[in-house]
């Protein structure tokens, strides 16, 4: 079984800036790590490798630092890395990184599953995993907490709703996004770590896709980011004041006042 | 302070400390309140191949040593001595293996070790025979088709958990000491069984039992080395694997030193934080040179083990001994240092404190080991005298 997990670098923190010319993150001097939710979906790549045998192939969409993050998840046990990396792809919206995924896709194939995580924790948007299941033309599934049983043409899992869950067969090839519920990844091993050492990972462009430049990066965005700010904080607590017995008529005027008791 | 590992040995120590941060460090309180065999830990490890370190390559280890193996016992220990012991204690159920073993023995128990698959136990203590460890009451009689075994071991290390037992018995109990012998015993072997777990003060998530043997027998494939050399075999292996509770000391020292200047810097007394107070910073800077020259005495002696040096007696008693008593010294300044909260069990501290004492004790409790050092330096005055 072939599979493909896709993941993205992310700050190893909250506490990012931002560039007010630019509108984009801050990046140095802050640690970079595999955004969480991806290191679900190697974890359950290599949980189904070890089941049925195969490999799982990571590819990330990156500035060349993004290379330590494809190391890590080979240390977790993926056993190939593929580096998408052009300054071409900068800048891109969930649009046009979806689709130089899907055609990184296309060259790799064949293929059976792809997994990425549920979102990023840095863009939030959740819908690079859709948007590459549309392109590819191949069923999806979001929010999997569960793969309960998978064969060589047929997956079946179970997908989290808010009042439950619902359990999907779909036909492979696939994609699934998943959620933390899945599973606990392994941490890196030593076997591990020295096969991500030594691993030789291929960096692809814009020419080694075949693909028009004016179709990735910011060019090929169809949004385009025009402000980010922090909200501005704004306090509409009242603080009530006087012996306790007034605050309390006060807090009863205004709740009564509300329509609230 | 900078000990000048090798890339390898770096890789390791950060990743037995990331895994101790991530895995161990939730759940260590209910591991030490319940007294619960850590198995979810012992599979960690064993996935991150922490227990190839201190096995051969050739035996699907990653033929590291003595130094491997106290940088993992350390960074464990930091964050739960119970489950430092549990792992270190597998390495010596079959360093006796490793150094004495046959080509077929090897083979036979080293890789299902290195992976993490089985743990090993060594057994040597006796109700007659701790401290005199030579006075050793269990035998093991030579009969058709291998050794019947007969005797009851004591307060065993992964005693229960383990599947590989190396137990020193006498072959012959008419030559004492010089008639025991190493001799491997698998779980489940007939005869073969486990009396109570101990309830103990400290390391508490690790598992201490009896072994029992009734009538058991094991083939002759099962003894290490030839007859008779088995006292001499412990010996020789307590004196290489003495680094490890050395580095288990240093473990704990740390852990506790962290815990105490993090508290220290916290508490608010008399308007200020704890740690502007003269004497509490005297207590602190006494813990962090007592915690770094016991590193540097511990990996000090575990490279000198691992060079291969043929007497490590003396080296690696004080290793033992010095990291010990300050590990002891460090967890109860440490919880001092914490005061009333420290006392608490919702600190980490009082665990510590617990977990340091058993330190002093096993593999030689200290008196005995400055015995064996002065042994050695009334030797050394002689010779030269």
């Amino acid at each position: 079984m072939n599979i493909i997990v896709c993941l993205k670098q992310v700050p190893g923190t909250t506490a990012v800036k931002i560039d007010p010319q630019t509108n984009t993150l801050v990046r140095q001097g802050i640690e970079s790590i595999i955004n969480p939710f991806d290191t679900y979906a190697v974890e359950e790549a290599v949980r189904i490798k070890e089941k049925l045998g195969g490999k799982v192939t990571v590819i990330t969409m990156g500035p060349p630092q993004a290379e330590t993050a494809l190391r890590e998840a080979i240390s977790r046990g993926a056993d190939e890395a593929l580096l998408l990396t052009d300054r071409a792809f900068g800048g891109a919206d969930t649009w046009a990184t979806a689709r130089t995924l899907a055609q990184t896709i296309l060259k790799l194939k064949p293929y059976d599953l792809i997994i990425c995580g549920r979102q990023t924790i840095d863009g939030d948007t959740g819908q690079v995993g859709p948007e590459m299941a549309e392109m590819l033309g191949i069923p999806f599934i979001a929010y999997v907490s569960q793969v309960e049983e998978i064969s060589n043409n047929k997956i079946r899992v179970r997908r989290m709703i808010e009042e439950g869950h619902e359990v999907i067969e779909a036909e492979l090839p696939a994609l699934i996004t998943v959620a933390k519920e899945i599973n606990l990844p392994r941490l890196p091993s030593l076997r591990g770590i020295s096969r991500s050492k030594s691993a030789r990972i291929p960096a692809w462009g814009v020419a080694e896709l075949c693909i028009d430049a004016a179709t990735v990066g910011l060019s090929g965005s169809s949004t385009q980011v025009i402000k980010i700010f922090f909200p501005q904080r704004v306090s509409q607590a009242e603080i009530l004041t006087g012996n306790p017995e007034n605050q309390v008529d006060k807090l009863i005027d205004k709740l009564k006042g509300a329509s609230l008791v | 302070m900078d000990y000048f590992l090798t890339e390898q040995q770096k890789t390791i120590k950060d990743l037995a400390r990331r895994l101790a941060e991530e895995r161990i460090l939730p759940i260590r309180s209910e591991l030490d309140e319940k007294e619960e065999f850590p198995w979810n830990i012992m599979k960690d490890l064993a996935d991150a191949d922490l227990f190839r370190v201190f096995v051969p390559e050739e035996y699907e280890g990653l033929g590291g040593g003595c130094l491997e193996l106290c940088l993992v016992t350390e960074e464990l220990s930091r964050v739960c001595s119970g489950v430092a012991v549990s792992y270190a204690a597998s390495a010596l159920g079959v360093m006796t293996v490793m150094e004495y073993g046959t080509e077929e023995q090897k083979k036979r128990f080293l890789p299902d070790i290195a992976s993490g698959k089985k743990l090993g136990a060594f057994a040597i203590t006796e109700p007659t025979a701790g401290s005199d460890a030579s006075n050793i009451k269990t035998t093991a009689e030579k009969v058709e088709g291998g050794y019947l075994i007969n005797g009851t071991k004591q307060f065993i290390t992964n005693g229960g958990e383990a599947e590989i037992y190396t137990i020193i018995a006498l072959t012959d109990k008419t030559k004492g000491a010089r008639g025991a012998s190493s001799i491997v015993v698998e779980k489940g072997t007939q005869g073969f069984t486990f009396g109570k777990k101990e309830k103990k003060m400290g390391i508490r998530s690790s598992a201490t039992r009896e072994l029992v043997f009734k009538n058991c027998l094991v083939p002759e494939s099962n003894l290490i080395g030839k007859p008779g050399l088995g006292f001499i075999q412990a010996m020789r292996l307590f004196d290489r694997s003495r680094p490890g509770i050395g580095a288990q000391a240093v473990g704990l020292c740390q852990g506790a030193l962290e815990a105490a200047t993090d508290y220290a810097q916290e508490r608010v007394q008399f308007n200020q934080p704890l740690i502007t107070q003269p004497v509490v910073q005297q207590m602190l800077a006494d813990m962090a040179i007592q915690t770094e020259a016991a590193r540097a005495l511990v990996y000090a002696a575990a490279k000198y083990v691992d060079s291969g040096a043929k007497n490590v007696t003396e080296t690696s008693a004080m290793a033992k001994v010095f990291a010990s008593d300050a590990a002891m010294k460090v967890t109860v300044d440490a919880v001092q240092i914490c005061g009333g909260a420290g006392y608490m069990r919702d600190y980490p501290v009082e665990k510590m404190m617990r977990d340091a004492k058993i330190l002093q004790i096993y593999e030689g409790t200290n008196q005995i080991l400055r015995n064996a050092i002065a042994v050695n330096l009334r030797k050394r005055k002689a010779r030269t005298a």
